[in-house]
């Protein structure tokens, strides 16, 4: 297998080809899900296929293994590169690997089983979480250690992003999960009742901002100029905007408990800080278009940029449409509807997933020890971007339309005040709406098992000519 | 605590405001910055300007919001709005609109508004949204949901016990026998109850779940299994089975007990609605 004379590729690309594999993993009981809401015929009452079982699984495995390859392959890449060393410790970064694998393979197997805290992403057993915390822990060494031994001057903007990522993660991750273990398989957690959600919310919300948010713009902050091959548009934006980014998206938290038990004034700050992150949010998307300024002819024949560039589009729609779901009067409507399902996805798979996708197409040839742009074919990378592409609009639209229907549906009354609709017949209403987004889903799927075969095939020229060399040598 | 939180709060937005100020202006647009990460150089390029005022925008928008509504710990804003006082509001205008619509019949008898079509088709839309989650769309039940349409009622079938029930709610808790009866007792007891209900049975084993029987279940369910409305025991002799009438089914009644629960709705409807509801769930039988 190739090695870089001065970078340890080995991680990286052990993470990168574990993204497309959790990739696939994810988005399958994704797609089952989808079919178990269309069809629920397919819950054939074994508890571990049950979709309540599942859907923790599918989310867990799309955010934390697909997502967390992605992010800690780019990580260690874009550390390497833009600080021209080597990672602080090989030792700790195949510790960081194989701990986050065992992490993922013990979520796939609890969760099923039944065994969750049950707090929304993050479910897992407080012994996983512990180890969850060790590997974390090991992954911040491993990038501070690099970052503090930087041959360059400063620090780049990519590199930023991802130690605000870091740190906050772990911030998140212990507080949310302080729970009291009564036996190996279950805790309960030390918040209750209000509190609880409070707290919940806060990470989920920040698990959105600084995992899935503020580690993928650090991710875009390398790959868009680099792919793009031009200078990024504004300093002074990335400054401005990651400052501001991670001061206001702290407090976003309470607009997923509108018209709750919490208290009024805290859901108002909830609602205004998730407003004014509207500016923050978009700086990222202002700095990676513009930096595509004088080179848009380029779109038409790279698919890789095609695939950063409709990223950053879907992530300007999905951090738009955020802070007006946080306004309390459109929460009075889409809360608890598909709307949200939809606003998530526009945001994992149009923006999380595309960009990951685009970056790895970027890398896996150079870690391979091939030159960049040079996959197995470039033409199954376009057919991959359209399928996700057109599978990722067909997936929101239908959610928009399932969502408006539902809350419209909900709040409509007769002439004498009696609600018109029963829940059951909202519910009868939202099925072609699930077909749709099941159609979506195995779209965006598919893309991703040509991805598999584009790697595949990618990494066995790469040992070809290496054979070739041996034997030529 | 919450002044913390104000004080952050009101910070923050300070912070991002003196942010945008002090980065205002750039030294050299359209160059770079000098600095070279991997290849990738840095415009020197400032914010672009709609998206300055738009950042700026937002933050007064955040301030007056905070000072109209509450939003800053015990100030209760100038607005002087809360989710409750909206809610109270929003029920009161309801009232007003719809109050008189269902008031109209509040005096008409029970049974005589079971045939008011226009009532029946109000009370359809009342039960459609409060009951048939549990009662079915047709009030044909579940398992453990009773059916509203037969000839069985587990709390009495007068106006009065259908009003009561629907206004408070019932509570039908029969307990666990399985430490009483140990797991032979159980198994006599089911087929003695089986034997009641008019199904084949084991003689010998149902004379000893006879003895049983009369020592611990007559209480409520009556030497003859005909239940006791008051408590809600239910009628053993008829074909009316809300948990099931396999003998494994009555066993694991027995054994493990239930707990019915129809909740109160005294609460969430008007007495004119529960009124309307009580009609149509009559109506329901009739139409059966």
């Amino acid at each position: 297998m190739y090695e870089h004379p001065e970078y340890n590729y080995k991680v990286v690309r052990q993470f990168s080809i574990m993204t497309v594999v959790w990739g696939i993993v994810g988005m399958l009981v994704g797609i089952i899900i989808a079919a178990q809401l269309a069809w629920p015929e397919l819950n054939p009452g074994l508890p571990w296929f049950h979709f309540g079982r599942l859907r923790p699984l599918h989310t867990n495995a799309v955010i934390f293994a697909f997502g967390g390859c992605s992010l800690m392959a780019t990580s260690f890449y874009i550390v390497q590169r833009t600080c021209q060393v080597r990672l602080f410790s090989d030792g700790l970064a195949a510790f960081v690997f194989w701990g986050w694998q065992l992490v993922i393979v013990l979520a796939v197997i609890t969760l099923p089983l039944g065994m969750t805290s049950s707090k929304e992403y993050a479910e897992l057993e407080w012994p996983i979480d512990i180890l969850l915390t060790v590997v974390w822990v090991a992954y911040g060494i491993v990038f501070f250690g690099t970052v503090a031994r930087r041959k360059t001057q400063h620090i780049y903007v990519a590199n930023w992003f991802f130690s605000a990522f870091i740190i906050a993660v772990a911030i998140l991750h212990v507080f949310n999960s302080l729970a009291i273990p009564v036996t190996l398989t279950k805790s309960y957690s030390i918040y209750s009742g209000t509190v609880d959600a409070m707290v919940q919310w806060w990470y989920g919300h920040n698990a959105v901002g600084f995992f899935l948010t503020a580690g993928f713009l650090g991710i875009m902050y390398y790959f868009v100029p680099k792919q793009a091959n031009r200078p990024l548009y504004s300093y002074r934006l990335s400054v401005v905007h990651f400052w501001s980014l991670i001061a206001i998206y702290v407090w976003a938290g309470p607009h997923h408990l509108h018209y709750s038990t919490l208290p009024d004034w805290i859901q108002s700050v909830g609602m205004v800080m998730s407003l004014v992150l509207l500016a923050p949010s978009w700086g990222g998307m202002i700095n990676g278009i513009m930096t595509l300024a004088g080179a848009w002819d380029k779109l038409r024949t790279d698919p890789i940029l095609k695939f950063l560039v409709v990223s950053l589009s879907f992530y300007g729609m999905a951090t738009f449409e955020g802070p007006m779901l946080a306004i309390k009067s459109v929460n009075a409507l889409s809360h608890f509807t598909d709307w949200t399902i939809g606003h998530v996805h526009s945001g994992a798979l149009g923006w999380v997933a595309m960009v990951s996708i685009g970056a790895m197409y970027h890398m896996i040839p150079i870690l391979f020890g091939r030159k960049q742009g040079e996959m197995y074919s470039k033409k199954l990378i376009d057919v991959h971007f359209w399928l996700s592409t057109v599978g990722t609009v067909l997936y929101i639209a239908s959610m928009w339309v399932n969502g408006l229907m539902q809350g419209l549906m909900w709040r409509a009354v007769n002439t004498d005040g009696t609600l018109t609709y029963s829940f059951a017949e909202s519910v009868e209403a939202s099925y072609p709406g699930y077909v749709v987004r099941l159609i979506g889903g195995a779209m965006f799927f598919s893309g991703m098992l040509i991805m598999a075969y584009n790697v595949w095939k990618t990494a066995q020229l790469s040992s070809q000519s290496a054979a070739g060399e041996e034997v030529s040598a | 605590m919450s002044v913390f939180v104000v004080a952050g709060t009101l910070l923050s937005l300070a912070a991002c405001f003196l942010l945008l100020h002090l980065n205002r202006h750039v030294r050299k647009p359209g160059q770079t910055t000098g600095h070279s990460y991997d290849g990738i150089e840095e415009y020197d390029n400032p914010l672009p300007a709609w998206w300055y005022w738009s950042f700026v925008l937002t933050i007064i928008y955040a301030l007056g919001y905070l000072a109209y509504y509450p939003g800053l710990g015990n100030f209760k804003g100038l607005g002087n709005w809360s989710q409750v006082s909206q809610l109270e509001k929003e029920q009161k205008l309801a009232e007003e609109k719809y109050g008189s619509i269902f008031s109209a019949y509040g005096a008409m008898p029970l049974d005589e508004l079971a045939e008011n079509s226009k009532a029946m088709k109000m009370g359809r839309r009342l039960y459609a949204n409060n009951c048939s989650a549990c009662h079915g769309a047709t009030g044909t039940g579940s398992f453990g949901f009773p059916n509203l349409t037969d000839e069985e009622w587990m709390w009495g079938e007068t106006n009065e016990d259908i009003v009561t029930t629907i206004t408070h709610g019932r509570n039908a808790a029969m307990i666990a026998w399985k430490d009483i009866l140990q797991p032979q007792g159980v198994v006599e007891v089911a087929e003695y109850v089986s034997r009641m209900a008019g199904q084949e049975v084991d003689e010998e084993l149902a004379s000893k779940g006879k003895a049983h029987y009369q020592t611990y279940c007559v209480v409520c369910h009556g030497a003859n299994g005909k239940g006791q409305k008051s408590f809600g025991a239910p009628d053993l002799t008829n074909e009316v089975w809300l948990y099931g009438d396999s003998r494994l089914r009555i066993q694991d009644v027995i054994s493990n007990g239930r707990n019915g629960v129809m909740p109160a709705f005294k609460n969430k409807l008007s007495g004119d609605k529960i009124h309307i509801m009580a009609a149509y769930v009559k109506s329901l039988r009739r139409d059966s």
